[in-house]
């Protein structure tokens, strides 16, 4: 399963402390699912798009839950990395294709990722998504939100707030949460 | 990545993460608005002291799609007329502020030159009969997705066809080539062989196409004739031209490849467009994509700094 780092500065003594396991994950996930369908009553236009790459296996994780629940909802994938607004500052690598399932003018899109950070990827993710149409909402999922805002962007559905320090990497897969202190 | 001026230079590790990269600037080409903001704010200049239809504008439309800005220095209208040389004609357009230079030129090792008197990155756009690093990702790229295959090209027979000696195409592609793992032949003339072949060579063409995946024809450049290295234009057809009959002993999954422009009726005499084979249309369209690649891991990859640290 792929897993995502997001890396704060350098700070003090290293060390894994995992905050959440697969119970909790899945826990997590089915709230959510109720959440995104309380919102949107009838999930009419509902479209979940992952932002690649910590964020699709969510996505897909979401989509099923929602089908269990109600009915299924078109699932995708949208790479945000060339729409960065750090590109030229820090490494990135766009590693994956946009996956469309179906129109996004009028559409309400749920972006999902596993974790919130800056906000710079939404941003960039928004900007991505405004490429391929014009929704009628974009609302925001997160596994994990860590804090440490850059830009005014909330999210909609939070799977966990988990305060944490610059110093400290949140590292997420499908069946654990672990934060790490780097050395 | 800081150049890209030959295919050697970079290495296998590049050349497969440059490929990958270009699956994703496919998949941007293929939007309704094909274009990213990636590389906001960054300039590339074009400078193409040869002439260059094909490449010039593949760059431009990469360096445009990624959003940089792009300046395409046109040799014929320059101060390169009037006596400037290569040096100042560099100095000066870098000091414009430019991030990248792409350059064509008749001399082989400009490239290497020009980047000692500029810190900005510097894209062979093809050097004398030296290299044409983007040609060679574009074939590799094309050959790749043609036979679907994901990771290298291993076991795959590639045939280049024609005047290797002075051809940078050939000499990058078979670099490019041998190094994703293919097995390349090379079919030409003694005279149009250079003096080391960079892979096994055959002057009979017949002996080779029935052991074919890809068929690669280069260019029969016309100037070649004044100097006496083929007999005429129809005893090259004749021996080492896609003919028919040839055409027909093809493998069925086997490609057929040009670099452009076409010399129909010389190194090829059937119409591409009725062999099912031929993908030389993709590789002009893959171009883009691959230039799109190229500029973006140089401008925008961050690549640098992670090297640096």
């Amino acid at each position: 399963m792929e897993q995502s780092v997001s890396r704060g500065a350098q700070g003090a003594a290293p060390g894994p402390k995992r905050v959440l396991g697969p119970d909790d994950i899945r826990r997590a996930t089915t709230r959510m699912a109720h959440e995104i369908i309380e919102r949107n009553r009838g999930l009419d236009g509902v479209i979940l798009l992952g932002i690649q790459t910590g964020g699709v296996w969510l996505a897909e994780r979401l989509g099923s839950e929602i089908e269990r629940i109600e009915r299924p909802v078109p699932v995708g994938a949208i790479d945000a990395s060339l729409y960065r607004d750090d590109i030229g500052i820090r490494p990135v690598l766009p590693a994956a294709r946009d996956h469309i399932p179906a129109d996004l003018d009028g559409a309400v899109v749920v972006l999902v990722d596993d974790v919130l950070y800056t906000g710079r990827t939404v941003r960039a993710a928004l900007d991505a998504v405004a490429e391929y149409g014009r929704p009628r909402a974009v609302q925001l999922a997160v596994l994990v939100d860590r804090g440490h805002r850059e830009l005014p962007i909330r999210p909609d559905f939070v799977g966990k707030n988990l305060p944490t320090s610059r110093h400290e990497d949140v590292r997420v897969s499908s069946d654990e949460v672990v934060i790490w202190t780097t050395p | 990545m800081k150049h890209l001026r030959s295919i050697a230079e970079i290495g296998p590790d590049a050349v497969r993460r440059l490929l990958d990269l270009t699956d994703t600037m496919v998949e941007v080409n293929q939007r309704a608005n094909p274009r990213v903001p990636a590389l906001r704010g960054k300039t590339v200049c074009n400078l193409f002291f040869e002439d260059s239809t094909r490449t010039r504008l593949s760059f431009e439309t990469a360096a445009k799609r990624l959003s940089a800005d792009v300046m395409t220095f046109n040799v014929s209208t320059s101060s390169v007329n009037k006596g400037e040389s290569l040096r100042d004609t560099i100095e000066t357009i870098a000091a414009m502020g430019v991030d990248a230079f792409v350059i064509r030129h008749r001399s082989s090792g400009v490239p290497w030159q020009v980047s000692r008197w500029t810190t900005a990155s510097i894209v062979n756009g093809g050097d004398g009969w030296h290299a044409h690093p983007t040609q060679a990702l574009l074939d590799a790229y094309t050959v790749r997705t043609a036979l679907g295959r994901t990771g290298g090209l291993e076991g795959v027979r590639v045939t280049v066809v024609g005047d290797i000696r002075h051809s940078r195409v050939a000499r990058s592609d078979v670099e490019v080539f041998t190094m994703l793992g293919a097995d390349v032949t090379l079919v030409a003339p003694a005279t149009l062989l250079p003096p080391v072949p960079p892979a096994p060579a055959t002057d009979d063409l017949d002996s080779v196409i029935e052991k074919t995946d890809v068929l690669y024809l280069l260019r029969m450049q016309r100037e070649r004739m004044t100097e006496a290295l083929v007999p005429s234009l129809r005893e090259y057809s004749a021996r080492f031209g896609l003919t028919a009959a040839r055409a027909a002993r093809l493998p069925d999954h086997a490609l057929v490849m040009h670099p452009g422009p076409m010399n129909r009726g010389v190194e090829i005499l059937v119409d591409p467009a009725e062999l099912p084979g031929a993908v030389i249309t993709q590789q002009v369209a893959n171009g883009v994509a691959v230039r799109m690649a190229v500029l973006f891991d140089l401008l925008g990859s961050g690549r640098e700094m992670e090297e640096a640290a």
